[in-house]
């Protein structure tokens, strides 16, 4: 179906990474509505960051190979496939269309540059200011996200900012041509809770200003209830959930789903209850050699020898909006 | 910054001392010493031996000789050439701009070709022309400098006529283009000393910042391939080589010294030879010093530009 019937800004389908002949991620499939946020949650290594890198185009091409579809609905209404473009297509979108932010703050930003430079560049390349109409866009920016005294901080390095200045700052540079779509990978795992709370706000502000649509990825479920209107669930390279916030949240139709909201630390459950953090026990399979049947059978108490083990599990529709990946759903849920 | 400084000029000049020492103290107990010329000199009596002695003050102790060798050196006086006669510092001056030429234009050219090998290599990594680099650069530094001199001059003087020899310009010329078809065979034989060591530390330093997270961002942003290559990751890969340039000035100089006596270029490599021939030692010594100061001040020049172009450098 079309996006233009669907109103989806953005369509992936099918999206499969290998590195080699092993699998980093699976058929991946989800939509993102124009304005919406949709988190990606999943433990560590579950594909998550290379979805987002996939989408960017990111990935080095001579080390994985890339399958599937990823279509994005340009403001004339015409569809492109992000997998199928030229790279200097890409390169167009990128940074103007779509933009990023990584997890690490204190990496992600050159250090020979000034903080003002690095904004400045995405503003020459895509919007053609000059330089100088660049450099004062990007004060501009930086007050925007937030950082007090922005015309000094513009010409600071980034060694010279704190980890949260420096996430502000990278939030600067992905907005700074009110991309369409704004992809987090993990903004606010490196930084103290207070910071991350800050990181939220800001953005949660800075898309009801701009009305981007933001794909949030996170490995805490709890930050999830806070900003997202819909919700995928990765598990070991797959969608494994895929559901509006408030059904995930209420009725998670997935064991995994629910083991994620069992090891979510929340003080009123533990003051009320005294229910102690449950961690899903067991890692994440190594992508080599992911189990057969469900890849999380062996991880769950409601797996059976049947049919958990004998195949792997299809994702299907649960209800209209929200889609599951396991054989035993109905029962679980009955 | 400026205790940095101090710092590192007294560390330099602690640095010399010790140099001087070293090469005084061996200059005056090899077999021969300073004395030997005047020994070959048909008719010389032993009593006439001793007044020359005296008179150059031979005969005090060494410590006592290399403190007044010392304080000479300070004040400027280093000393008047055996051969003739001429002060030791302008015997040097006179060599020193050809040597520099010859340093300044295989540098330029090695450092050239090293930094487009390195970053190739790196960004096409394990390619063919990766391999051919890598093969390329440990031949190169397995050939002797003066092997690869004179097979130059044979292929290209000798066989093809082509260019010159040696020499660094003709007599009675003086035309740039004379000049410089001097210049290209020393040139070319100098820079392989230095364009392989250069090119593997270009690639393993560019191989390291292509990986950044930076370099990802800056990817992230659109930028165009060869903008994110030049600002993003050359401009970080090249502060490290600012050090390699500096260490590698010790083997620059002594590939100049075999150059130079390879295609006769008249700089201090050629100069050095000769005075050691004639047991000059005045010039010998003062060109020990002098490029032992000349290998120091471009190390002491590679940290202050390294502090300077790195901005996560800050020294108090
Ligand atoms: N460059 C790579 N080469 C090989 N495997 C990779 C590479 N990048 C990621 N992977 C693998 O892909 C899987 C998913 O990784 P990732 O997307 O980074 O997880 P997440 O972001 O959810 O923590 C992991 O098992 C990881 O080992
Ligand atoms: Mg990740």
């Amino acid at each position: 179906m079309p996006l233009s019937e669907t109103g989806d800004l953005l369509r992936v389908e099918g999206l499969t990474v290998r590195f080699g002949a092993v699998p980093a991620i699976e058929d991946v499939s989800f939509a993102l509505r124009p304005g919406e946020t949709l988190a990606i949650v999943g433990e560590s290594s579950s594909g998550k960051s290379v979805t987002a890198l996939a989408l960017m185009r990111l990935l080095d091409p001579r080390a994985c190979s890339v399958s599937g579809r990823a279509l994005l609905r340009g403001p004339d209404g015409r569809e492109t496939d992000l997998l199928a473009l030229p790279e200097r297509a890409m390169a167009d979108l990128r940074g103007r269309a779509l933009g990023m932010i990584f997890q690490e703050p204190m990496t992600s930003l050159n250090p020979v540059h000034t903080v003002g430079r690095q904004i400045s560049e995405s503003l020459i390349r895509h919007e053609r200011l000059s330089p100088r109409a660049a450099a004062a866009r990007a004060v501009d920016l930086l007050a925007e996200v937030g950082i007090p005294e922005p015309a000094r901080r513009a010409s600071a390095f980034p060694h010279q900012l704190s980890g949260g200045m420096r996430q502000r700052a990278t939030i600067a540079i992905a907005l700074a041509c009110r991309p369409r779509i704004l992809i987090a990978d993990e903004p606010t795992t490196a930084l103290d809770v207070t910071i991350q709370a800050q990181i939220l706000d800001l953005l949660h502000r800075l898309q009801q200003e701009t009305g981007m649509a933001v794909v949030f990825i996170t490995h805490n479920l709890g930050v999830v209830a806070e900003i997202a209107d819909r919700v995928v669930v990765m598990y070991a390279g797959q969608v494994v959930e895929d559901a509006p916030v408030a059904a995930l949240l209420e009725h998670p139709a997935m064991p995994y789903t629910a083991g994620l909201m069992r090891s979510v630390p929340r003080l009123d459950a533990a003051l009320h209850t005294g229910r102690r953090l449950l961690a899903i026990p067991g890692n994440v399979p190594d992508p080599r050699q992911r189990p057969a049947g469900c890849t999380f059978h062996p991880r769950c108490g409601h797996a059976r020898p049947d049919p958990c083990l004998r195949a792997r599990p299809a994702l299907e529709w649960a209800a209209p909006d929200h889609r599951v990946r396991c054989a035993r759903w109905q029962e679980i849920a009955a | 910054m400026t205790r940095f400084v101090l710092h590192r000029i007294g560390q330099s000049l602690l640095l010399l001392l010790l140099v001087s020492m070293i090469g005084f103290a061996l200059l005056h107990l090899a077999p021969g010493g300073p004395l030997a010329q005047f020994a070959l000199t048909p008719g010389m009596s032993q009593e006439a031996m001793q007044r020359i002695a005296h008179q150059m003050g031979l005969d005090q102790p060494l410590p006592a000789q290399y403190w007044q060798w010392l304080r000479r050196l300070l004040v400027g006086d280093w000393g008047r050439s055996y051969r003739d006669s001429q002060p030791v510092l302008w015997v040097i001056g006179s060599h020193l701009g050809a040597t520099l030429e010859l340093m300044a234009s295989s540098t330029l050219l090695a450092m050239i070709l090293g930094t487009g090998v390195g970053v190739l290599g790196a960004i096409r990594r394990y390619s063919l022309a990766d391999y051919a680099a890598m093969v390329g650069a440990m031949v190169a530094l397995s050939i002797p400098t003066f092997w690869f001199g004179l097979v130059m001059i044979y292929v290209f003087s000798v066989r093809l006529a082509w260019l010159p020899a040696g020499n660094i310009a003709t007599a009675g010329d003086g035309s740039l283009l004379d000049y410089a078809r001097h210049l290209i065979q020393p040139c070319v034989v100098l820079a392989l000393v230095t364009v392989a060591t250069w090119s593997r530390y270009m690639r393993a330093s560019m191989l390291e910042v292509i990986n950044q997270d930076y370099v990802r961002t800056a990817r992230a942003k659109g930028l165009r391939q060869l903008q994110v290559l030049v600002h993003h990751s050359l401009r970080n890969a090249l502060l490290p080589m600012i050090t390699v340039a500096g260490v590698q000035l010790p083997i620059l100089l002594s590939g100049a010294l075999v150059t130079e006596t390879v295609f006769t270029w008249p700089g201090m490599g050629r100069l050095f030879l000769d005075s050691l021939g004639y047991r000059d030692y005045p010039v010998v010594m003062g060109l020990l010093i002098f490029s032992a100061i000349l290998v120091l001040a471009g190390n002491l020049i590679a940290d202050l530009l390294y502090v300077v172009a790195d901005p996560r450098i800050r020294l108090t």
